[in-house]
Formats: C-alpha cells, sequence, structure tokens
C-alpha cells in the first residue's frame, strides 16, 4: 500500500476533530443570530431586483395573455413546462437525498440535509408557479380542486395533469413538514442562545416548547424516520406523476413506459448537481469547512456518477427500442432528433449529461473543488436542454407534417426563467440568514457517535 | 429550597447521563426525566420509556387517507357525475390510484407531525424546566437529569446528596410551583 491511511477516503472524516458540542452550536447558530454582512446585503437585493422582473413577467402575462410567449399550435408546451420539470426535479433530490440517505445511515449526509431540504422546498414551490402561469385562464386554477360547487362540475381525476396538482402539493406540504420537524430541535437552540428579545420571542414561538427532554426525542426520531420512509415513495411518485404528463399520451418520442423511472432518476441527478453546487457556494461563503469536508463532495460526485450511467442508459434504450420496434413515427422522431433543428440540444444534453461526468470516476477531480463546481453546473444545463429535447423538440415533429413548427421563446419565456433563478436565490439568501443552514442536533449526535465531545 | 421543588443535575457528556440515569434507576427513583442536546442513543432505553404511539396513529390516517380520496375519485368520475372522457370507463380505478397514493402519504405525514406535538404536549411556550439555572444550554451542550418531587422516594435533602454524589457540574432546583 503506497497510499498513506489518512488520505484514504473511507477513513476520511465527516466532521473535523476539533468541533465539540458547544462549538457546534456556537458556530452555527452564530451565522443566524450576528448582523447580516454586506455580502449578503447585495446578494439578497440583486436577487431581489431578479424577483421583481419575475413578477413583472408575470403581471404582464396575467394581462396581455399566454400569446406573449413563444409557444404556438404545435408546441403548446414551451419554456414553462420545460421550467416546471426541471425545477420539479431539482426539487424532488433535497428530499431525496435527505430521506433516502437517513435511511440509509449514511453519516455524511448530516452536514448537507437542512440546504438540500430547503433547496426542495424554493424549487418545488417555484415550480409550482409554472403549471398556473401557463394555463390560458390562471384565475381558474382552482377548478383543479375537488369542491362542491353550484355547477355540479368535478375535476377529471383521468388525466395527470391533476394528478400533478395533487402531487406537487402533497409533495410541497411533506417537505415542509419533515424539514420543520428537522429544524425544530435547532430553533430550540436558536431561542436559547439569542440574546435579543424579538429573537427570542421569534424562535422560541418556532420551536413549539420544545425542551429536548428523552420523551420528546423518543416520538421525535419515531416521527422523523417515519416522515423519511414516507417522503422516499412520495418523491419517486412526484416525478413519476410529472413523467406521466408526457407518458400517457400518444406522442411520439413521449408514449414510453421508461419515463416514470427516467424522470425520477433524472431528478435525482440533476438535484444532486444544484445540492453540489449549493454545497460549494455556502461552505466557502460561510466557512463551513468544519462540518462539509472532501469527504462530502466525494461522496455526493459519486452518486452524480452513478446517476449519469442510470441516464445514459436511459437515452441509449430510448434509441434502441425506437430502432428495435415496429413503429415508424418513433424511428423517425429519433432520427430527426438526433439531425433535426433540435439536435444541437439533444447533443449537448448527452455530453452534459453523460460525457462530462465521466470525469468523476478519478478520485482528484471528486475533490477539486473548481472542476467538481464545473461538473455541477453543467450537469445542471445538461438536465435543462434534456426537458427542452422532451418537450420542444418532440412537439415540434408530431405525427402530421403539415403541423411541424418550430418554437422560438420571447423576451417574456427568458424573464420568467431568469426570474425563476431570482426568486430561488431570493429564497435561498433568507435561508441563510434566519435559518441554521446546518442541522446542529444531528451533527452533535455525529460528534458523539465519532466519540464523545463535550 | 421552596416544597415541590424538584432537582436537577447538570452533566458534560451523554455517557456521564447515562450513567447516572443508571443509578438513580438503581437508587429506586421513577419520576425521572432527562434533557440531552440530540437523541442519545440508549437514553430512552436507559429511561425505560414506553415504546411511541405514533407509528399506529401514522398508519391509521394514512390508511384514512388513501381510501377516502379513493372512494372520493370512484363517487364522482363514476356515480355524482359520469362522463365519457376518451372513452375511458367511468370507474377507471388504475386512474385513480395516484392520487389515493398522494393522500395516503399526506394523511400519514399530518398525522406523524401533529402527533408528534400531541404526544409532547406542543405547543407549549413555557415550563419550570425554563426557569432552571444554566437549562438553555440543555438545547447546546449540557446533559440534564431531572428527579420530580412527586417521586416517592424523594426527599429535598438526601435526594440532592444522592444526586451530588453522581458528580455532575451543578445541582440546581426546579420550581414547579410557577406553572
Amino acid at each position: 500500500m503506497s497510499r498513506n491511511i489518512d488520505e484514504h477516503p473511507e477513513n476520511e472524516t465527516v466532521l473535523h476533530a476539533d468541533q465539540d458540542y458547544a462549538s457546534i452550536s456556537r458556530e452555527i447558530s452564530d451565522i443566524v443570530l450576528r448582523p447580516a454582512g454586506r455580502g449578503w446585503w447585495l446578494g439578497f437585493g440583486l436577487s431581489g431586483l431578479g424577483v421583481l422582473i419575475f413578477f413583472a413577467a408575470a403581471v404582464y402575462l396575467f394581462y396581455a395573455g399566454v400569446g406573449i410567449w413563444g409557444v404556438n399550435t404545435t408546441v403548446v408546451w414551451g419554456f414553462a413546462i420545460i421550467n416546471y420539470v426541471w425545477w420539479i426535479g431539482i426539487g424532488n433530490a433535497g428530499t431525496l437525498i435527505s430521506a433516502m440517505l437517513y435511511l440509509a445511515r449514511q453519516p455524511w449526509r448530516t452536514s448537507i440535509n437542512r440546504f438540500a431540504e430547503a433547496m426542495t422546498i424554493f424549487a418545488a414551490s417555484i415550480a409550482g408557479l409554472f403549471p398556473i402561469l401557463h394555463l390560458g385562464r390562471p384565475y381558474l386554477f382552482y377548478w383543479l380542486a375537488p369542491y362542491p360547487s353550484t355547477m355540479g362540475v368535478w375535476p377529471q381525476f383521468r388525466s395527470p395533469l391533476v394528478w400533478d396538482m395533487f402531487a406537487i402539493l402533497t409533495y410541497i406540504i411533506v417537505s415542509v413538514l419533515f424539514w420543520y420537524t428537522g429544524l425544530i430541535p435547532d430553533l430550540a437552540t436558536l431561542r436559547d442562545r439569542a440574546r435579543s428579545r424579538a429573537a427570542q420571542l421569534v424562535y422560541g414561538a418556532l420551536a413549539l416548547g420544545w425542551r429536548g427532554s428523552a420523551a420528546h426525542w423518543r416520538h421525535y426520531e419515531r416521527a422523523y424516520l417515519i416522515l423519511a420512509a414516507l417522503a422516499v415513495p412520495l418523491v419517486v411518485s412526484v416525478h413519476s406523476v410529472v413523467g406521466y404528463d408526457f407518458a400517457t399520451t400518444l406522442m411520439p418520442g413521449w408514449r414510453s413506459t421508461l419515463f416514470a423511472p427516467y424522470f425520477v432518476v433524472g431528478a435525482m441527478f440533476s438535484g444532486f448537481a444544484m445540492v453540489i453546487v449549493i454545497t460549494i457556494a455556502l461552505r466557502a461563503a460561510f466557512k463551513l469547512h468544519a462540518f462539509v469536508t472532501p469527504r462530502h463532495l466525494d461522496a455526493m460526485a459519486k452518486i452524480l456518477l452513478a446517476a449519469s450511467l442510470i441516464m445514459g442508459y436511459a437515452y441509449g434504450m430510448e434509441v434502441f427500442m425506437a430502432w428495435y420496434g415496429t413503429d415508424a413515427d418513433e424511428w423517425r422522431q429519433t432520427v430527426t432528433t438526433a439531425t433535426g433543428p433540435y439536435a444541437p440540444a439533444y447533443w449537448g444534453m448527452l455530453f452534459c449529461n453523460i460525457v462530462v461526468p465521466q470525469l468523476c470516476w478519478s478520485a482528484r477531480i471528486r475533490r477539486n473543488i473548481p472542476a467538481l463546481l464545473i461538473i455541477a453546473i453543467l450537469v445542471n444545463v445538461g438536465m435543462w436542454l434534456e426537458r427542452y429535447v422532451i418537450v420542444v423538440n418532440i412537439l415540434s415533429h408530431g405525427f402530421v407534417p403539415s403541423q411541424f413548427r418550430q418554437y422560438f421563446p420571447t423576451v417574456w419565456d427568458w424573464a420568467t426563467m431568469l426570474g425563476s433563478f431570482a426568486l430561488f436565490l431570493w429564497f435561498f439568501f433568507l435561508f441563510v440568514r434566519f435559518v441554521p443552514m446546518v442541522p446542529m442536533h444531528e451533527v452533535r449526535r455525529l460528534a458523539h457517535s465519532l466519540g464523545e465531545r463535550s | 429550597m421552596t416544597p415541590n421543588s424538584s432537582w436537577l443535575a447538570e452533566f458534560a457528556t451523554a455517557e456521564q447521563l447515562l450513567n447516572a440515569i443508571t443509578r438513580t434507576r438503581i437508587a429506586g427513583y421513577r419520576r425521572i426525566e432527562a434533557y440531552a442536546p440530540f437523541d442519545v442513543p440508549g437514553l430512552a432505553e436507559e429511561l425505560d420509556l414506553p415504546a411511541s404511539r405514533l407509528p399506529l396513529w401514522i398508519l391509521i390516517f394514512g390508511i384514512l387517507g388513501g381510501v377516502s380520496a379513493f372512494l372520493l375519485q370512484a363517487y364522482l368520475a363514476a356515480v355524482d357525475f359520469p362522463l365519457n372522457a376518451g372513452g375511458r370507463p367511468y370507474f377507471s380505478w388504475p386512474s385513480f390510484t395516484l392520487v389515493s397514493f398522494e393522500f395516503t402519504v399526506l394523511g400519514a405525514a399530518l398525522a406523524g407531525f401533529f402527533g408528534m406535538l400531541a404526544l409532547k404536549g406542543l405547543p407549549r411556550p413555557y415550563h419550570p424546566i425554563f426557569d432552571a439555572a444554566n437549562c438553555d444550554r440543555a438545547s447546546q451542550d449540557r446533559f440534564f437529569l431531572m428527579i420530580d418531587s412527586d417521586d416517592p422516594e424523594f426527599d429535598p435533602d438526601s435526594t440532592r446528596r444522592f444526586l451530588e454524589s453522581l458528580n455532575p457540574i451543578a445541582v440546581t432546583e426546579v420550581n414547579r410551583e410557577v406553572s
């Protein structure tokens, strides 16, 4: 063995040895309790301007109608649905990471799960806006809910778009409950550490009177475990339903039984990439080096690689089934995707999602933060292109050649999309300011299991 | 010390707390409570706490959510307003399974969250323990053991001496009268 045992990834710690219970509580809660720095105000202000763009685009959309977007009678789903699927994909990964790794008892989950779940809630909330925005009559969206109206009509429960509404609503509610459950003991820490009366009252109210007694912890641990166990199948169902929006149609290129699992893995893939970006950014901005070690990034990069291989299999299988089957439209659709007007998006998608993540086979690259950041950003670009290829490219050349048409996004499409990025950042700036971004009680437990540190 | 006050011993490590609980139980005390800044493995077993009833509540509300969502969809689509949507049967049960699943999870998760709070008597903004000296560190880095004055073995002086024999950082009183 030429390698030093300390350098071996498996022996590397997920928490720096100089951290004890007191320093964990102090370092993480002080980020919230001390006044915000100039960088925070700058980022908060700039992203706030982006949020104004988002709202301006939405208000003009409500005023002028959905025709301000580049959608036409052939490509009826444009950026709105692409962004919806992209955001919900990102939103799915946070809960998946948190819950799945909790059930798998992965110690490196501890430091990253809080902001992964925050990412979920913000991304899922933003995703939930797009289906409403893209309605022609958004003010009637509540007709999707089954309520006893004087008209006596009900939603059509055979449509995946109705399933979507229930799936996303359930998903947002359950994610918030899961996140808040994990937060309660940390809010109690903030209540006890806060020096200003206002902070004591606010965090005290939010902590709901948490005392940390053994009886509390007993119910708490049960509740968290079961919520985690519920969250995993929920995530799978939510993104499967998103897949059914496409897979239950008759469109060649969409009517595939592969879509549900393929979308779920795609969600995990893009979400993990986004978590890597957020982890690297927060680690540098808030000096979380004691809590987020190269071991975390290494583990996330490995999962990114595994997901990339499954995505590669799914892309390959789509082409294979189109060629192997007898459906002429399916094969024509596949050939047009690879050679037609949207071919650059298709090849860009394959490059970003399949080729680039292969760099993660190298342990040096997995631990190289700038390289990993670039890979993660490219994966997010690639996953956006994937949804672009699925939505726009497939719709643009369906069954009837006289209906073939291309889609050109307008400035309002771009404004809504870039505005949604700003909204996400804006939420995140608020989150890092008011909520402990690393779950303190779980890190204390980790410190306990790594050897008692008081 | 006022009558009705309980004693609270403060410890630096989870290990010391677990040892203290073992010795307190051997000494015959039963009305004891422990406070820790994280879910200490083995704490509930040491205290011999009964198993949480939460999983049963979650199961019941999960099933209720799923069954009611399925029956609602079936009733609305097949009985109340049967509509020929794309030639599908009125009772097209495979289409109803997804929303039923979501409601199963929703019912279970709501029962889990609110059940957890209810079983612990939360939200409860005030508790006498919050007045005890240094108890704000129970949520940060210290471990506490309280022997309640309700305990039949409780005696203000001998219980205090007993707790001090466990080598705590400090022993303080919790005044239960305030509540």
